[in-house]
Formats: structure tokens, sequence, C-alpha cells
């Protein structure tokens, strides 16, 4: 029809693969543009912590990690969601592409918080509800490269996986509301929509920036590794369509 | 701050005696997104093995139109 726009023309992996490529170089350099941003005012703009001085520059890694690690997962099961009401393919890929960034933010957010953890705390680690639940976080994303790994490329290893995805998202507010549903060693949010900030601005600055440089990183990540799973995955769809696109 | 500047670089990485705590962090966060974007690049260059050129295969999901 005249003037209607066809939403579902993206949901197609042979034309989301060159769209995904003209994106990917813009993603990619905003990454580089916020981290170097966010370092600077991380490290050399931004003043010592009053109470824990030069060791609470691991923030501007913690937190914007740690979002990431259930932002990724969060966006993923809206895909397990789409994969599996609308069996679109794209959406199961994009779950693959995006679980690996998923399981190294989540990594990051419980390394960087064990060196910080001890010599605030004087533990690398605790059982604490906050801690536990980024661990299972990381546990999930290792079921799902199993679980789809030993299921194989069809669309029914994709459903199966895409169902643990959603399953497993119950695990993200318990996450996120761990410091306020148990009493944590962690501390709480010192971010939220509802109160102003609990940081210096210089200090939130950096977080945001970081937070803003990985977040485009792993968009940029996430394109770059759909292209190379659409191109092993579609490749007897492309010796069909004749396409080039492929090399 | 004042000083030389090597002071003021050598200062920096000390990080107030944090050094093993900050880099650490930073340098596994670092070290494993090189190691991603490193990765990800080989298998972007990887020339994906052609289909068997015999017959090709109607995709299964695409309606005759």
């Amino acid at each position: 029809m005249h003037g209607r726009v066809n939403w579902f023309k993206y949901a197609s992996p042979a034309s989301f693969y060159p769209l995904a490529g003209r994106m990917l170089p813009w993603f990619a350099a905003a990454a580089a543009v916020f981290a170097a941003a966010g370092l600077y005012i991380g490290f050399f703009a931004a003043p010592p912590d009053y109470q824990q001085g030069e060791v609470y520059r691991i923030i501007f890694i913690h937190v914007p990690a740690a979002w990431m690690s259930m932002f990724i997962y969060v966006v993923m099961a809206m895909y397990a969601v789409a994969t599996l009401a609308l069996r679109t393919r794209l959406s199961a890929m994009m779950i693959a592409a995006l679980a690996p960034t998923g399981a190294l933010f989540t990594f990051i957010a419980l390394w960087s918080g064990a060196f910080w953890g001890r010599p605030t705390w004087g533990a690398w680690w605790v059982w604490d509800a906050r801690l536990t639940s980024e661990l299972i976080l990381l546990f999930l994303y290792f079921g799902y490269f199993a679980l789809h790994g030993a299921l194989g490329r069809d669309a029914r290893a994709d459903r199966a996986a895409a169902m643990l995805v959603l399953v497993g998202s119950i695990n993200i507010p318990i996450i996120y509301f761990s410091v306020r549903w148990w009493n944590t060693l962690h501390q709480g949010a010192s971010v939220s929509l509802t109160a102003a900030p609990k940081m210096a601005h210089l200090m939130l600055a950096g977080m945001f920036l970081m937070a803003l440089a990985v977040w485009m990183y792993a968009i940029a990540v996430a394109l770059a590794r759909v292209r190379c799973i659409i191109r092993e995955r579609e490749r007897r769809a492309v010796t069909w369509e004749g396409m080039a696109w492929t090399r | 701050m004042g000083g030389h500047g090597v002071d003021t670089v050598t200062r920096f990485f000390e990080m107030g005696g944090y050094a093993l705590y900050v880099w650490g962090a930073y340098g596994m966060a670092f070290a494993l997104i090189g190691l991603e974007v490193a990765r990800l690049a080989r298998r972007s260059r990887q020339r994906v093995r052609r289909a068997p050129p015999q017959r090709p295969v109607r995709p299964q999901w695409r309606r005759a139109a």
C-alpha cells in the first residue's frame, strides 16, 4: 500500500544483515567516545571519595557492567517472547548474539565487585543476596549456552532456549530489588529515578558516560555477532537467493 | 598535586595504595573486552563454507509468492 511502512521488513535476517553492517561503526565509534570521556572523568576529573579514597574508582566499570548484565538479559527475554510468539528467526539470532556479551558483563560486574569488596568489606566474596543473585545470572547465561549449544541450530532449539531465557528473567527483579528485600552487605542504589542521587556530580557524570559506553559497545558487538550468525546459519538461504552479501 | 611529572604518573598508578584492586578490576574488564572484540573480528573474517552446490534448497520459512 502506498505510504505504509513495512515494520517487519528488518525482521528478516537477509534485510537486517546490511542494516546491521551500516549501524555497527556508529555504535562502535560512540562507545569509544563515551568510554574515553567516562574514563577521563572517572580517573582525572572526579575527586577521590571522602571515605574510600581512590578505590571507589572501580565504580565506573562495576556499576555500568552490572546494569548491562541485567539489561542485556531483559532484552534477551523480550527477544525470547518474540521468538516464541511470532516465531521470527532473527529474534532467536539476536538472543544468541547478545548472550556472550551479557555473560561478559556479568562476569566483569562480579570480578570488579570482588576487587572492590576485598579492600572495603574485607572479603572477596560474601553470600549476600545481591552477589548471589548476580552469580545466578551468570549461571543462567551459561545455561543458555549449554542448552542452545546442545540442541543445535534449528527452530526447535531456538524456542527451547528462548523458553529458558524467559523463565530465567524472574531473576532480574530479584537482583534489582535484593538490596531492598534483604539485609545485604552490598549497598543500596546510589542512583534512582525518584530520589536525588547520593553522589557527587562528577562521579555521577563519569558513571553515566561509562554506562552509555558499555551500552553502545554491547549494541555494536551484538550487531557484529548477529551478522556472523546470519552468515553461518542462513547459508542455504543465501545460496538460494544467490546473494553476494555472505562475503 | 605538584611535583615532577614522573611523580604524578607514579602516584596515579599507585591509586592511593589500592593499585591492585583498581587495576585488577579494570585490567580484567579490558582484557575480556579485548578478547571478545578479537574473537569477533576473527569470526567475521572467516569465510563461510558454502553449502553443497548441487541443488539450492528453498528455505522453509518462505512462502511461495
